[in-house]
């Protein structure tokens, strides 16, 4: 594996598609963050809200895109994660996790970062500043 | 509605990095690293232990801020932010508040929103900073119909 501190501008991490969204995936993040708010897991609450059927927590997404820096959290460590929740995520949904980095700063490193569903839209999207150590 | 909250905050809660919710949080975000939760890499690693997710702060309680009253459906969570000193180290202790750090409204082409910006903290023992975060938490007007009511 090539050292994150390697690249250059312009260049991305290898992209990662995960499974289709399952009912579990969501029930699993729901008892591991706490978070039980149940247009996540009950269709009928999704349904009340106008919803088509439940839709994946927000922050659910944002804690897998970040799996793209993972292998790299002896080298440094996401200093600043920044996150705007663009589109709703579906049963089914195939999602690919992207970062490009757009700008290095010494240590730091300023990468663009998304989750794109299988339309293409972008679903979640922001800034991972990995601050490398010296 | 929400302009007399700004700067209302939560007492301070004691939070644990648990071994066991790190390796279920891992798990539910598809990242069982062993440098999460493999406590013999953890070792060995830079840091001598093992680390949580960046996410991770997710499970942490902050306390209420007793004045505001959020509804517990309908909110859309619009965008968060987290800003780092240091990775959290399992097994450590972290104390937690919340405030209100701001709240504006605007009436766009979806019509009337309310934007509450709640900011996040965790401390160490001895009260340094470790992480902030901000959460942009969004009322539309259907739920603030539910409010008044």
């Amino acid at each position: 594996m090539k050292q994150l501190a390697e690249l250059r501008s312009g260049d991305v991490l290898d992209e990662k598609t995960l499974e289709p969204v399952t009912r579990l995936d969501l029930i699993k993040y729901a008892g591991a963050s706490g978070d039980y708010n149940p247009i996540h897991t009950i269709d009928e609450e999704a349904k009340k809200l106008g919803l088509p059927g439940i839709i994946a927590h927000g922050m659910w997404t944002m804690g897998n895109l970040a799996k793209l820096f993972t292998p790299y959290l002896e080298e440094g460590f996401i200093q600043d994660y920044t996150i705007r929740f663009s589109g709703m995520v579906f049963l089914g949904d195939v999602l690919t996790l992207q970062a490009k980095l757009q700008e290095k700063d010494g240590e730091k490193m300023d990468f663009h970062v998304a989750a794109v569903n299988q339309s293409g839209t972008e679903v979640i999207k922001g800034n991972v500043v990995f601050q490398t150590y010296t | 509605m929400f302009k007399e909250m700004i700067g209302k905050r939560s007492e301070k809660v004691k939070n644990i990095v648990e071994r066991g919710m790190v390796k279920k949080f891992a798990e539910a975000i598809g990242d069982p690293h062993p440098i999460f939760i493999d406590e013999a890499y953890g070792k060995q690693s830079r840091y001598g232990k093992n680390i949580a997710p960046p996410t991770f702060p997710r499970v942490f309680e902050y306390g209420e801020i007793e004045e505001l009253q959020l509804p517990n459906k309908g909110l859309i969570h619009g965008e968060q932010i987290y800003h780092y000193k240091r990775p959290l180290f399992v097994g450590e202790t972290i104390y937690c508040y919340t405030e209100v750090a701001d709240y504006y409204e605007k009436t766009g082409k979806n019509g009337w929103m309310g934007f509450i910006i709640l900011k996040l903290y965790g401390e160490d023992a001895e009260g340094e900073n470790i992480f902030t975060e901000e959460q942009v938490v969004i009322i539309t007007e259907t739920v603030r119909k539910e409010l008044v009511r």
